[in-house]
Formats: C-alpha cells, sequence, structure tokens
C-alpha cells in the first residue's frame, strides 16, 4: 500500500510534527516500504492466538502512600526552556471572551 | 606494565588492589587516551574530566582505608555512560538536538549503583537519537567510527560505548538495548556485550523508547569484566516497578563443564544474505564449543523472518507514545512562532532527526482507528508466537547460538537513504527482545577486511548465569578477545 501526501500530513498532524514538502515526499515513499513489508503478518493465522502486551505478568505492584522527598523546584524548572515566577511559562492556550 | 588502558577491567582492579597503579592514574591514562584519539572515532559526547578524577580520587581514599578485597571489583574503575541513561547533573541527550542542554536532577539506578560501587564516570557516549538505529548515524551529534575500520560503523545504537571499549578509551560501557543496541555493536568492535533478560535491570533513568523491549546492559573487553557490572546493577528497584524481584544469581566463572550443556543451533538463522565469513567463524565457534563437550542440536525457531515486521510496529507504537513527551515546555529548546499549538509542532519538527520522526510516524499509524488491528494488534499476537518459538526450544536445549548480524560492520553510508535495508540488518536481534531473554555476543573471528564477527547465546529468561559460564569457558580456550584495533 502506497500512503498518499494527505495521509502522511494526517499523521504528522496526530504526531504533532511539522513536515516540509520535502520530508512529505520521502516519509511517503520510505513509510509505505515499510508498511507494505509489515503487511506479510497478515499472512499468519492468529485467529487461536492471544497478543503479547509484555513477556512479564502484567501486574500493577502496589506502595505505601507515604510522603517522600522530590527534588526541589528550582532544580525541576532549570530545564525548562522559559520558567517563570517558579511555573513553565507556555503560550496562551484559552482565548478570553473580549 | 604495557599501557595502562590496555588492562582489561578485571586486570586493572588487580592491580589497584596490589597498589601498582591508582585509580587516578588509570583515570588520566584513560582520558588522555581519549584526547588523543577520539577525534577520529568520536565515541564520546560528553567527557567528564571533573566528575571522573572527583570519583577515582575518592576511590583511591577507599583503597588507602580499607583491604581491597572487601571493596566492589568497579571501585575505582573508569567506565562511559551510553548518553540515553540519565547521570546526574552531566547533560543527558539521547543524540538528540531536543533534549539539548538537558541535566538530568537524577541518576539513573544502574549507573547509581556502579557509582555507589565507586566507579568512574568517563562520560557519556554516543547513540542513534533515542537509541533508534543501528549504526550511530541516526545521532544528531555525528556519527561514531569504528575503531578497526574508521570508514565503518561501529554498529549501534550502543555504537558509542562500543567503540570507546573497543579502543581502550574506558574498561566498560553501560549500554541499552532494545533491538540488538548491545549485541550487535559489540559484534561490529570486536567486543563482549550483555543484553540482560527484560526485567533484571531497573529502567529507572533510561530515557524510554520502547518500553516493553527496553533493557540495560553493559559492554566490555570480554566476558569475565562483564559479570560483576551486571551482578550490580542486577535485581528489583522500587522506582521500577517493571523490574523483577527474582535474586540475581551469583554468576561463578571457574572453567565450567560444558559436557552437560546442550547448544541449539536454530537454522533459520543461516540465511541467504548471511556473509559467508560470518557463517563459517559461527559454525567454527560451535565446532569448539561440541570439542569442549557441549551438545549440539539444530532447532527451529520458525517465526523467525516475522522478528522485523513486527518489531518495526511494536517498537514505534511504543516510540510515538514515549516521545509525546518532547513538547518543549519542560526541558529542550522550544522553536516556534510563540503561539499553541503551533511551538509543539516546530519544536518537534525542527528538533527530532529523520529516523526518530519516521518511527514516530510509523506508530501513530499503527495504533490509529481503523489500523490498530491489522497493525499493531496482529504484531502483538505474532510477537506471542516468536516468544512461543523460544519456549518450545528451551525445552530441549539450555542455549542458542547463532550469528549476531548478517555481516560485519558496513560502510558509513550504506544503507543511504534506504530505512527498510537497514531494519532487514536486525533480524538475528529482536527476537530476543521480543520474547523478552538475554542475550550476549562475543568475538568468535575476523573477516578478510580484519573486520571482528561476534556471535550470540541466547538463554530463557534470568538464566544469565548460563550465558556467562559457556562464553567464558570458550574465552578462556581461545583468544579473539584480546585483539585490539591500532589506534
Amino acid at each position: 500500500m502506497a500512503l498518499t501526501h494527505e495521509e502522511v500530513r494526517a499523521i504528522a498532524h496526530l504526531a504533532r510534527l511539522q513536515l516540509t514538502d520535502e520530508e512529505v515526499e520521502r516519509f511517503a515513499g520510505q513509510l509505505s516500504d515499510v508498511l507494505d513489508y509489515a503487511a506479510r503478518l497478515n499472512e499468519v493465522d492468529t485467529s487461536e492466538i492471544s497478543p503479547t502486551a509484555s513477556v512479564l505478568p502484567m501486574n500493577a505492584p502496589l506502595r505505601p502512600d507515604e510522603v517522600r522527598p522530590c527534588p526541589p523546584r528550582d532544580q525541576l524548572l532549570a530545564n525548562a526552556p522559559d520558567p517563570a515566577g517558579g511555573m513553565f511559562r507556555v503560550p496562551r492556550v484559552l482565548e478570553l471572551e473580549p | 606494565m604495557a599501557e595502562l588502558t590496555d588492562l582489561s577491567m578485571l586486570e586493572a582492579a588487580s592491580a589497584l588492589r596490589a597498589g601498582d597503579v591508582s585509580s587516578t592514574e588509570l583515570t588520566r591514562a584513560c582520558l588522555d587516551r581519549i584526547r588523543a584519539i577520539d577525534g577520529d572515532v568520536h565515541a564520546f559526547l560528553t567527557v567528564t574530566d571533573d566528575l571522573a578524577l572527583a570519583q577515582a580520587e575518592a576511590a583511591d581514599r577507599k583503597f588507602k582505608t580499607r583491604p581491597g578485597e572487601e571493596l566492589p571489583l568497579v571501585l575505582g574503575i573508569p567506565i562511559a555512560v551510553k548518553d540515553v541513561l540519565c547521570v546526574e547533573g552531566v547533560p543527558t541527550t539521547c543524540g538528540s538536538r531536543i533534549l539539548e542542554g538537558y541535566r538530568p536532577p537524577y541518576s539513573a539506578t544502574s549507573v547509581t549503583r556502579l557509582v555507589e560501587a565507586g566507579a568512574v564516570i568517563l562520560g557519556k557516549a554516543n547513540t542513534d537519537e533515542f537509541a533508534m538505529g543501528s549504526s550511530t548515524e541516526n545521532s544528531a551529534y555525528g556519527v561514531s567510527h569504528n575503531p578497526w575500520n574508521l570508514d565503518r560503523v561501529p554498529g549501534g545504537s550502543s555504537g558509542g560505548p562500543a567503540a570507546a571499549v573497543a579502543a581502550r578509551m574506558c574498561f566498560a560501557a553501560l549500554g541499552t538495548d532494545t533491538g540488538g543496541s548491545v549485541r550487535q555493536p559489540a559484534a561490529f568492535c570486536g567486543v563482549s556485550g550483555l543484553k540482560t533478560s527484560y526485567g533484571r535491570i531497573s529502567r529507572y533513568g533510561l530515557i524510554a523508547y520502547g518500553s516493553s523491549l527496553d533493557t540495560v546492559g553493559a559492554l566490555a573487553r570480554n566476558i569475565a569484566d562483564l559479570a560483576p557490572i551486571f551482578s550490580l546493577m542486577a535485581g528489583h528497584d522500587p522506582l521500577d516497578s517493571t523490574s523483577v524481584t527474582d535474586p540475581v544469581p551469583e554468576i561463578r566463572l571457574n572453567g565450567a563443564d560444558l559436557r552437560e550443556l546442550r547448544i541449539g543451533v536454530p537454522k533459520e538463522y543461516f540465511i541467504e544474505g548471511l556473509q559467508p565469513e560470518v557463517e563459517t567463524a559461527v559454525r567454527e565457534a560451535i565446532d569448539a564449543f561440541r570439542g569442549m563437550g557441549a551438545e549440539i542440536r539444530e532447532i527451529s525457531l520458525p517465526h523467525t523472518d516475522l522478528a522485523v515486521p513486527v518489531y518495526y510496529l511494536i517498537a514505534p507504537a511504543e516510540a510515538s507514545a514515549n516521545l509525546a513527551r518532547y513538547d518543549g515546555v519542560r526541558y529542550g529548546p522550544r522553536r516556534g512562532p510563540g503561539k499553541y499549538p503551533d511551538d509543539y509542532f516546530v519544536t518537534r519538527g525542527e528538533l527530532f532527526g529523520d529516523e526518530v520522526k519516521r518511527r514516530i510516524m510509523l506508530g501513530t499509524y499503527a495504533l490509529s482507528a481503523g489500523y490498530y488491528d491489522a497493525y499493531y494488534g496482529q504484531a502483538q499476537k505474532v510477537r506471542t508466537l516468536i516468544k512461543q518459538d523460544f519456549d518450545a526450544a528451551f525445552k530441549d536445549v539450555d542455549l542458542i547460538a547463532c550469528p549476531v548480524a548478517p555481516t560485519t560492520a558496513f560502510g558509513i553510508g550504506a544503507h543511504g537513504d534506504d530505512p527498510l535495508s537497514m531494519y532487514l540488518e536486525d533480524v538475528f536481534t529482536l527476537p530476543a527482545n521480543l520474547a523478552g531473554i538475554p542475550g550476549l555476543s562475543f568475538p568468535v573471528g575476523f573477516d578478510s577486511d580484519g573486520l571482528p564477527i561476534g556471535m550470540q547465546f541466547m538463554a530463557p529468561h534470568l538464566k544469565e548465569a548460563q550465558l556467562f559460564s559457556a562464553a567464558h569457558t570458550y574465552q578462556s580456550a581461545t583468544s579473539w578477545h584480546t585483539s585490539w584495533p591500532e589506534l
């Protein structure tokens, strides 16, 4: 199957990736190659087979709910591109009513 | 004494205990060698001179106050850490521009356990971006070069660690293996590399790629050097709920009797496309095990050829979720016009490399509505078949022996702009990750171009001790692991 440019742009949008036109063109071919190759999986009869999400038994271990120290705020903010007033500053997400 | 950097890790540990050398001298020797040759090899992304010398001085103080036999074997030993494992305060980039300048506020548990035992951290070693690749060509900070031939890749994604060990810039290195990323570079660089069982070593502080596949491992100049590193890192960590609580076995390397050992040789691993010299070297090594008394059986792992498509759907699917966190808000640079949501698109579009973008998109597609069952769901079911192949095989054999990679180290740029051809190179290493079992790569010869050839052992889940004892017995009787590149 060949992915169209529109499909590549739609996938990139879901993944929050801005692509150039050149990238759309190139990735369309490369991703189609991989998906074509992966199509052989559909020739395998798996009607009686359970999926493996993890090789370990999936359990959700519990621990006591105790207060423990965590790194100080300034240390965690030190890596942020735009810290301000002890917080992560981000572009406005909600437009206010006039 | 020969050059200090020519010692194996255990030889260096003995020299430290005998007082023949100090950790400071070992560390300076490694730092000098990095300065001398890493301009050509480019194994390191960051060299932590000051940290290393401070750790070395602390180690030397311990040797003065306590007798050496009570101290951990890694005390005072300079090592490298793959740049996907966090070291507190040290730049950790995952080979990506999107983490440029990131200094983690904590260390990975695997790193902490070695540092607490006194290991000396020389620096962070190169990797394909987010460990996605088989050559280090996907590092945003430039390719590493194979010390045996600088025009060849060192393999990947732990190519920096493998090149650093092979070129004797460090005594051992920490790597990670999600689809072969310890074993294949170990083979390409002629060193020994351990992929541990899924769950054996904590992944706290390992920056996530494919969470059902990621494992921490190590590379060293021989099997015996790997054992104390494994023993220190292994074991449950409350900070990683996927780390198993099973006890860590003691690794005994005292010339195991191989006469009880049954080694399976899977016919699906000796296929068209396998470089003839690789097949010859691997078969000769298998013959050597037969000569030492092991029973060799041909076995079948019938779903082997499906490991590539299964892996290249499951790993990208997990990666697409894991890498959603890189949004230019909490760490890394932010790009864009200062508007929502544009900044997300521009930051990720500009700062992720091509291979990372491809895998995020493959995973996004495989998980998207209407395609989930056909791609991700079906891949998870075929993964079950691959795991069942191993479960059946290990009823009859203790170990599986096979090539690590179809060829020796390929040329830089050889796979051009054809990612699928690169993925197909991973066919012999992916199955162990999909099944969660441990693997060990060790040198068994050279091709006519003088490039190392590796063989792989695989064992049942949590049976690392079996890998160690058989491979160590081989290295006790052979000398491939004692050859080093001239640099």
